[in-house]
């Protein structure tokens, strides 16, 4: 009983410098935000009234959560492959997995976004190769548009999407592979029919991670969008900053942290915390 | 291994694995009959699971060659072998029905729907699941989730049926009738049972014939009876059962077999003194010796004092010490028990000529 008692206590106060910060630091201007929405410009329900009918808005959400949708199938996707290899692969391609999904998380997300500009764009060099070698004749308009969006963030959230993949993974019996190939099974079937339906929970988990992260995505749609394929962080800041239309931003982010919790809470319900690390 | 529902033969050649520098089998040599059970039976890191990884194809042999029905198949994977197998903690697909892990080979064979529903219906029967066709394997017991391993490895008809030690994790009592169970699906499909155990009991009480390993050798194959009667050397004697052992002085070749001087006792055996000459053991098992007052003329018999006894029972089991010096355990009726152990002095111990047998001294 004491062990457990001190355990708590131990936890409690392992978790409270964490608390200190989040409360003043989030909590507490989050409810501030949530006291514009109600107020501003004038007290009662109008902005969510506004949300509702304004098309502008519409639009970005729509935008936003279709390349949440996009990047989340794409990321999950190009996570699994790697972490099937990280997880499963021989020692030589293990390190080389590893290296692939350490190495981008020291890398700042503006950095990696001015690298993709300058991938992409039209004097970048993909159109300038693709054009020399005479594949095309006019640039292709890869940026400033959703498929630079999709591509940038894609690229900062596969590593985010192979953890949950590669707990999942580890915690497979090998015995079960084993027997569908003794059953009969090729490895193609056997990976199909047993290995991808028994990690399901690391799926879900690393998919609800990435659209959760996508969609309060805002430098890199902001700088790989260029303004055209405007998402709903980057509608927030314009609304507050720059047209001074402070309630709707309120409301807007109320909606955006309702939304974005909703979805945790399903998380939780499929997997446990400790499967997503 | 080819023909569905029909018992494959299976020839190994020199069967040789090193994993490293571990060397886990070494030269292994062994044919296993038609619609035979064989048990492989050794201690853990034996070598037993290895040979039966080789068997399955999960693991490629570092030489020798293997033959299912006069066809190498040392280099064919392990899914074009389709031995059936049931696994340790038996491998059983956690996402699919019972009904759906029973069908699995048979989808993966592109068996039709009609044909692949009234199999898995044949063995869901046969196997006592009736009523748990739609539940998961987390929903089962561990012996229903052995009945639905089972179930999986036999519904394609093997050749072969390979079992790596399926009873381990089941209580004794469920362990006893699942063993009833498979010696009955061994006999009404008459397929080929591999099957690896570290059990001496379990391996006697269900195979055709015991192969047993140490150290990644095969020390001997035969019979239950067999091995356990005339084990070739002391660690299958002493891996088989109890056994008291005697020294024995210059033995050599009788007319009805072998004599040598026990505790300086003239001492006959019916067993051959084919390997051993001169200095030798003499081993008997506990329930082979018997308490007598006194030794008769030309019977087998030493001079000993009891020492201690345990009630088991049905029995006691009696510790005596020879003249010599030598630890003796024998198995007799409760009151020769107590009578030996209250006169507190010398009883003789004797036993039949065709109990004893010759192991060569010293080594293993």
């Amino acid at each position: 009983m004491r062990g457990v008692l001190s355990d708590r206590m131990g936890a409690a106060l392992l978790m409270a410098p964490l608390l200190l910060f989040l409360v003043p630091a989030y909590a507490w201007p989050f409810l501030g935000v949530v006291k514009w929405s109600f107020t501003l410009p004038t007290p009662g329900l109008g902005q969510y009234e506004a949300l509702l009918t304004d098309d502008l808005v519409q639009s970005v959400f729509i935008r936003t959560l279709r390349i949440a949708a996009i990047v989340t199938v794409v990321s999950v996707a190009a996570a699994y492959a790697i972490t099937v290899v990280w997880v499963r692969g021989s020692p030589a391609q293990r390190l080389i997995a590893e290296f692939c999904i350490l190495v981008p998380f020291w890398i700042s997300v503006l950095t990696r976004a001015f690298g993709w500009v300058a991938l992409l764009s039209n004097r970048g060099l993909i159109n300038t190769w693709l054009q020399s070698i005479g594949f095309i004749s006019e640039p292709l308009t890869l940026v400033r548009n959703e498929f630079g969006v999709v591509v940038g963030m894609t690229h900062f959230l596969i590593p985010f999407a192979v953890f949950p993949l590669a707990s999942a993974m580890r915690s497979l019996d090998d015995r079960v592979l084993l027997a569908a190939r003794g059953l009969g099974s090729s490895r193609m079937r056997t990976f199909w029919t047993v290995f991808v339906p028994m990690t399901r929970s690391g799926i879900i988990g690393s998919a609800l991670i990435v659209f959760v992260f996508s969609l309060g995505f805002f430098v890199t749609p902001a700088i790989l969008g260029g303004g055209r394929s405007v998402m709903i962080a980057e509608l927030i800041y314009l609304r507050i900053f720059q047209s001074p239309d402070w309630g709707l931003g309120a409301a807007i982010s109320v909606v955006l942290v309702l939304f974005v919790g909703a979805l945790m809470a399903l998380l939780f319900r499929y997997v446990r915390p400790k499967q997503l690390i | 291994m080819q023909q569905p529902g029909r018992a494959a033969e299976i020839k190994a050649i020199g069967i040789g694995k090193s994993f490293g520098s571990f060397r886990a089998l070494d030269n292994l040599s062994l044919n296993i009959g038609r619609g035979e059970f064989l048990t492989l039976l050794g201690p853990s890191g034996s070598g037993k699971t290895t040979f039966l990884m080789i068997l399955a194809g999960f693991v490629q042999p570092t030489e020798g060659k293997l033959f299912s029905d006069g066809t190498d198949i040392t280099d064919r994977p392990a899914e074009q072998r389709a031995a059936g197998m049931v696994f340790q903690g038996y491998a059983l697909f956690p996402h699919m029905s019972v009904e759906a892990n029973i069908a699995f080979p048979l989808k993966v064979r592109k068996k039709s729907a009609a044909d692949i529903k009234k199999r898995v219906g044949e063995m869901i029967e046969r196997v006592g699941l009736t009523g748990h066709e739609k539940k998961l394997p987390s929903q089962l017991s561990g012996g229903q989730q052995q009945r639905v391993a089972l179930a999986r490895a036999l519904v394609f008809e093997p050749g072969v049926l390979l079992l790596d030690e399926p009873f381990s994790a089941l209580d004794k009592s469920l362990r006893g009738q699942m063993q009833a169970e498979m010696k009955r699906l061994h006999q009404e499909t008459g397929t080929t049972f591999v099957f690896v155990t570290h059990d001496q009991s379990e391996a006697l009480a269900l195979s055709s014939r015991v192969a047993i390993f140490n150290h990644g050798k095969l020390l001997q194959v035969g019979a239950p009876d067999e091995v356990y009667d005339r084990p070739d050397n002391r660690f299958v004697a002493e891996f088989l059962g109890e056994i008291n052992m005697l020294p024995l002085k210059g033995v050599k070749p009788a007319d009805n077999g072998s004599t040598g001087l026990c505790e300086d006792r003239a001492v006959n055996m019916h067993c051959k003194a084919e390997k051993v000459r001169g200095d030798a053991i003499l081993a008997i098992r506990p329930e082979h010796m018997s308490i007598a007052r006194e030794a008769a003329a030309g019977e087998n018999g030493i001079a000993a004092t009891a020492t201690a006894s345990t009630y088991l029972g049905a029995a006691t089991k009696l510790d005596l010490m020879t003249r010599q010096g030598a630890k003796v355990t024998v198995s007799v009726p409760n009151e020769v028990a107590a009578a030996a152990l209250s006169k507190g002095n010398s009883v003789w111990l004797t036993w039949p000529a065709e109990k004893g047998f010759l192991l060569p001294d010293g080594g293993q």
